[in-house]
C-alpha cells in the first residue's frame, strides 16, 4: 500500500505541475504579450481553462494532503524550513485564483478594474511557479540545515541560493511553455495560432536558456546534477526521450498538427520530472550534512498508510472519470448532444 | 506580540475568514437547485433568473472559499508542524476524503457554471447538486477532524507515543456526530438569514420585487427551520462538551464554584482573580437541568480543575451567551416567519416585516464566529485535549507577527472585494434580469 501511496503522491506532483503548470503559463504568456494582442490572448485563454482551473489547482490539495497524512514528518520539516517560500506560493495562488475569478464575474466591466485584476493575475502567475521551482529546486539539493544556527542560515539561505532560483525560473519558463503549446490547439483563427506557436518557441528557448543555468549553476555550488542525470540509465533514457519528443513536436507544428503536440510537451515535462525523481528516490528531501527524508523510512503508521491508499484508490474511481468527461466536454470545436 | 500569540491570531483569523465563504459555498449550490429545479418544472423565467445571479456569487464565493482553504491546508503545517507529525498520521482520514470532495466539488462546478444549454438540463441540474452534496460533505469531514482535536481517540497514548493508531475510530470520535450536527445546521441558518437579508433590503426598497420575493423564499424557508431546531442540536453539543471536555463547559458557563443546584449565568463579566461573575444574571438550578435533567445534581465547576487547564473564560463565556442569544432571537424569527405563512399572510409585505429580516441578515454569521470561538478558545491550553498543549505544537520559525499582520491585510483586503463584487452584482440585477421579468 505505501507503494501506492507514493504513486499517488507523485501523479499528483506531475498533475500539478503539468495543469496547473499550463494554467500559471497561461498568465506568463499574458504577461508577455503585446498589448495590442493582451486581449485575444485572454479571450482563448479564457475558453480554454474557465470551467477547468479550480479542478487543475485540486492536485496541490491532494499533494499536501497525501503528505500530511501519510509522510507527516517530511511535511513538518518542510514546512518549517521553507515557511517563507511556501508562503510566498501561497499569496501568489491567492492573489491568482481570485484575480482570475474577480475578473470574469465583477458585473460591470470597467477599464480600471479590469485592468487592476489583469495586473495581479499575470504578476502572480509568475511568481507562484517561480516558488515551486524554488521549493522543489531547495528540496533536491540539500540546501535545508536542520543544524542551523541563525535565522538567516535557518530560513532564508536555504531557498534564496542561485541553485533554488534557477529553478524557479526554469519552472517559469517550462510553464510557459506548457501553456503555449496548449494554446495552440484552443487558437480561433491561424492569427492566434501562429502568435501561440511563436510564444511556444520563445517559451522553448528561455526554458533551454535556464536548463543550462541550471547545470552551470550546479557546477559552481558543488551539486552533483549531471551525475544525477546522467549517471543512470533511467534518467538518462529520459533526458534523451525528452530531447527526440521536443524535436518531433516542432515538427508536427509545421505540419499543422496542433491538438496531439500537447501530448509531446506534457510528456518532456513528465520526464524532467522523472529523471530528478528517479535518481533521489526513495529520498523526498535531502537535508545538509548527507540527512535524507526518504518516503519509505518516514511514513505514518501501517494502519493510516492503508486507509489513505483506500481513500485515494476509491477518491480516483470518482474523480478520474469525471475529471475527463469535463476535459473532453469544454474541449473547443467538440460539439456535445 | 509573540511568536506564540500571533500564530494562533493567525490561524484564527484565516479560519474565522474561511469558515464564512465555506458555509455558504455548503448552502448556496442548495439554493439554487431548489430555483434550477423549481424552473426546469415550471418555466418560470424569475426562477432561471434566480439561479443564474445565484450562481455568479457562488462563482465569486467559491473562487476565495478555494484559496482560503488552500492556505490553510498549509497553515496547519507552516503554524503547527509538531502537531500535523504527530495529528496527521491519526485525524488524517477526513482529511483525504475532504480532499476527494472538494475534487469532485470543483468538478461539478464546472460543468453547472459553464454548462448552460449546453448539456441534457436534468444533467446540468445533477451537476449543481453534486457541487452541494460534495460541499456538506466536506463540512462535515473538516468538522469531524475538529472534533478529533476535541475528543482525540483512535490511538494509546503511552510515554509521549502515539500508538495503535486506527484513523477510522479518529475520524468516528465520539464528538464528531453532535458537532458536525451543529455545524450543518449552522451553514444553512447562517447563510439562509444571510441571503433571505439582502433580498428583503431589495423588496423594500422596491427593486424588482418578483425576482427579490421568490429569492427570499428559498432562502429562508432553509433559514428558518435550521433556526428552529438548532438549539436542539446546540443542548446535544453542549451535553456532550459536559462528558468529554468539562473545562470547556465550565468556562463557557463561567462556573466557578461546584455547587448543587447549579446555576447558569447569562452575560456578566467573569473576574478570574475573585472567582466571581460581574453583572451577571444567575438562574440556579439551570445548569444542572440542562446537563444532568434534574435541577439538583451538581455540575462540576472550573474549582475541580487545575489553573494552568482551564481555558481563558471571558472570552469563552461571553462568545458562548452571544451565540446562545442569537440563537434565540433567530429562532423566534424563524417561527415568526411561518406564523406568517401559514396565518398572517399579510404581513409579508409589511415594512416591519421585512425590516426584521434586513436586521437579521448578520446573525448567523455572528454566531457561527462565536460558536467556533468557544470550542476552539474553550479547548485552550490544548490543541489536542488533554494531549499536546497548543504551546508545543507552534512553528520554531521566529516572526510569526509580520505573517500574522500581512495575513491579516490579506483577509481584509478580500473581504472588501467580495462585498464590492456582490453589490456591483447586485446592482446590476435589473439591467441583467428585469426585460423578461
Ligand atoms: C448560526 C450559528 C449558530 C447558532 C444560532 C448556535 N450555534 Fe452553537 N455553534 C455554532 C453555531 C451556532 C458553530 C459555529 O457552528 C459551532 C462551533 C463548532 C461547531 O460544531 O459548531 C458551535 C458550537 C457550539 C458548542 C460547542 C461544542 C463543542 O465545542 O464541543 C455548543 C455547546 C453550542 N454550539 C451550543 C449552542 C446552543 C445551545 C445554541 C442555542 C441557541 C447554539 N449553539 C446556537
Ligand atoms: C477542522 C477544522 C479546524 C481545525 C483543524 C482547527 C485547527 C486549529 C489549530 C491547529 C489552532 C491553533 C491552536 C489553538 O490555538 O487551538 C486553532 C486555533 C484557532 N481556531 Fe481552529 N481549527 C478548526 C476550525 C476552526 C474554525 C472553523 C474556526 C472559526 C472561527 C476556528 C477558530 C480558531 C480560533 C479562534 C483559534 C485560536 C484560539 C485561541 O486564540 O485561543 N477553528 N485551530
Ligand atoms: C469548520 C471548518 C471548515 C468548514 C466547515 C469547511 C468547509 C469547506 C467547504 C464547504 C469548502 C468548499 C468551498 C466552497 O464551496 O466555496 C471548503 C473549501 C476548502 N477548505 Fe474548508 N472548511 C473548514 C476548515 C478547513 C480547514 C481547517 C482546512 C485545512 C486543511 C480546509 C481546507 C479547505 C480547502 C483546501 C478548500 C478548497 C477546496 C476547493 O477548491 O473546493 N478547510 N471548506
Amino acid at each position: 500500500m505505501l507503494y501506492i501511496v507514493i504513486a499517488f503522491l507523485f501523479f499528483s506532483i506531475l498533475l500539478y505541475f503539468l495543469l496547473g503548470g499550463a494554467d500559471f503559463g497561461a498568465g506568463i504568456i499574458e504577461l508577455f504579450t503585446s498589448a495590442d494582442n493582451k486581449s485575444r490572448t485572454r479571450k482563448t485563454m479564457y475558453q480554454a481553462m474557465g470551467p477547468i482551473w479550480e479542478a487543475n489547482h485540486m492536485w496541490l490539495i491532494i499533494a499536501v494532503v497525501i503528505m500530511f497524512v501519510g509522510f507527516p514528518l517530511i511535511y513538518g520539516a518542510m514546512c518549517t524550513y521553507l515557511h517563507i517560500p511556501l508562503l510566498i506560493m501561497l499569496l501568489g495562488i491567492t492573489a491568482r485564483g481570485t484575480a482570475f475569478s474577480f475578473r470574469n464575474y465583477d458585473a460591470i466591466k470597467g477599464e480600471t478594474t479590469q485592468n487592476f485584476y489583469n495586473h495581479i493575475f499575470v504578476y502572480s502567475s509568475f511568481v507562484t511557479p517561480l516558488f515551486l521551482g524554488i521549493i522543489a529546486g531547495s528540496v533536491v539539493s540539500r540546501q535545508i540545515d536542520i543544524h542551523a544556527t541563525t535565522f538567516l542560515s535557518a530560513y532564508i539561505f536555504n531557498w534564496l541560493n542561485w541553485f533554488s532560483v534557477t529553478v524557479g525560473l526554469f519552472t517559469v519558463a517550462l510553464s510557459g511553455y506548457l501553456a503555449a503549446v496548449y494554446l495552440i490547439g484552443e487558437a480561433d483563427d491561424d492569427n492566434d495560432a501562429r502568435r501561440f506557436i511563436r510564444k511556444a518557441w520563445q517559451m522553448n528557448i528561455a526554458a533551454v536558456i535556464f536548463g543550462g543555468f541550471v547545470f552551470f549553476v550546479a557546477d559552481l555550488e558543488n551539486i552533483q546534477l549531471v551525475h544525477w542525470i546522467f549517471g543512470n540509465p533511467v534518467s538518462l533514457i529520459a533526458v534523451i526521450a525528452a530531447s527526440i519528443s521536443l524535436a518531433l513536436l516542432w515538427l508536427m507544428i509545421y505540419n499543422g498538427k496542433r491538438k496531439i503536440i500537447r501530448i509531446f510537451a506534457a510528456f518532456q515535462v513528465t520526464m524532467v520530472l522523472l529523471s530528478v525523481g528517479y535518481t533521489h528516490f526513495p529520498n523526498l528531501v535531502m537535508v545538509k550534512g548527507g540527512q535524507n527524508l526518504s518516503l519509505l523510512a518516514h511514513h505514518a503508521p501501517e494502519t493510516t498508510i492503508n486507509d489513505l491508499g483506500l481513500a485515494l484508490i476509491i477518491g480516483s474511481f470518482l474523480i478520474l472519470p469525471s475529471l475527463f468527461y469535463l476535459y473532453y466536454s469544454f474541449q473547443k470545436k467538440e460539439e456535445i448532444i | 506580540m509573540n511568536d506564540f500569540i500571533a500564530a494562533r491570531s493567525q490561524m484564527a483569523i484565516s479560519l474565522g475568514f474561511h469558515i464564512i465563504y465555506s458555509c455558504i459555498g455548503m448552502v448556496m449550490p442548495v439554493f439554487m437547485a431548489v430555483s434550477h429545479y423549481k424552473w426546469i418544472k415550471t418555466g418560470n423565467p424569475v426562477y432561471k433568473n434566480i439561479t443564474q445571479a445565484w450562481s455568479k456569487g457562488v462563482a465569486i464565493f467559491f473562487a476565495t472559499g478555494a484559496v482560503s482553504g488552500t492556505i490553510l491546508s498549509f497553515e496547519l503545517g507552516l503554524l503547527w508542524p509538531k502537531f500535523m507529525e504527530h495529528a496527521g498520521p491519526i485525524f488524517g482520514m477526513p482529511f483525504s476524503l475532504e480532499g476527494v470532495a472538494f475534487f469532485i466539488e470543483a468538478i461539478a462546478l464546472g460543468f453547472f457554471l459553464y454548462g448552460w444549454n449546453k448539456f441534457n438540463k436534468w444533467f446540468h441540474w445533477c451537476t449543481g447538486i453534486i457541487v452541494g452534496v460534495s460541499g456538506i460533505a466536506s463540512g462535515i469531514l473538516v468538522v469531524s477532524a475538529n472534533s478529533w482535536m476535541n475528543n482525540p481517540s483512535g490511538f494509546d497514548f503511552v510515554n509521549g507515543q502515539y500508538l495503535n493508531i486506527d484513523p477510522i475510530k479518529a475520524m468516528f470520535n465520539g464528538s464528531w456526530f453532535s458537532e458536525a450536527l451543529h455545524m450543518t445546521i449552522a451553514a444553512f441558518s447562517a447563510t439562509g438569514f444571510a441571503v433571505a437579508g439582502i433580498h428583503a433590503l431589495m423588496i423594500y426598497r422596491k427593486r424588482n420585487i418578483v425576482f427579490h420575493t421568490q429569492a427570499f423564499k428559498i432562502a429562508i424557508i432553509f433559514g428558518a427551520v435550521a433556526a428552529i431546531i438548532q438549539p436542539f442540536s446546540g443542548d446535544l453539543s453542549a451535553k456532550n462538551a459536559v462528558k468529554r471536555q468539562p473545562a470547556k463547559l465550565a468556562a463557557m458557563e463561567a462556573y466557578f464554584h461546584t455547587q448543587p443546584y447549579s446555576p447558569i449565568v447569562i452575560g456578566g463579566i467573569p473576574d478570574t482573580a475573585s472567582k466571581k461573575v460581574k453583572y451577571g444574571i444567575e438562574i440556579p438550578g439551570l445548569l444542572s437541568f440542562l446537563v444532568n435533567d434534574n435541577f439538583k445534581q451538581e455540575v462540576n465547576g472550573l474549582d475541580k480543575i487545575p489553573t494552568k487547564n482551564q481555558p481563558p473564560i471571558a472570552i469563552t463565556h461571553l462568545a458562548f451567551d452571544l451565540m446562545i442569544s442569537i440563537g434565540s432571537v433567530m429562532m423566534l424569527v424563524g417561527i415568526l416567519y411561518f406564523v406568517a405563512l401559514w396565518k398572517k399572510r399579510s404581513w409579508l409585505s409589511k415594512k416591519w416585516f421585512l425590516n426584521l429580516f434586513i436586521l437579521s441578515t448578520p446573525f448567523g454569521f455572528i454566531a457561527v464566529e462565536a460558536g467556533w470561538t468557544v470550542t476552539e478558545v474553550g479547548r485552550q491550553p490544548w490543541i489536542i485535549q488533554g494531549i499536546m498543549r497548543t504551546s508545543e505544537a507552534v512553528t520554531p520559525m521566529p516572526g510569526i507577527h509580520y505573517t500574522f499582520y500581512l495575513f491579516t491585510a490579506i483577509y481584509f483586503t478580500l473581504s472588501i472585494a467580495v462585498i464590492f463584487l456582490l453589490s456591483r452584482q447586485i446592482k446590476m440585477v435589473p439591467e441583467l434580469y428585469d426585460r423578461k421579468t
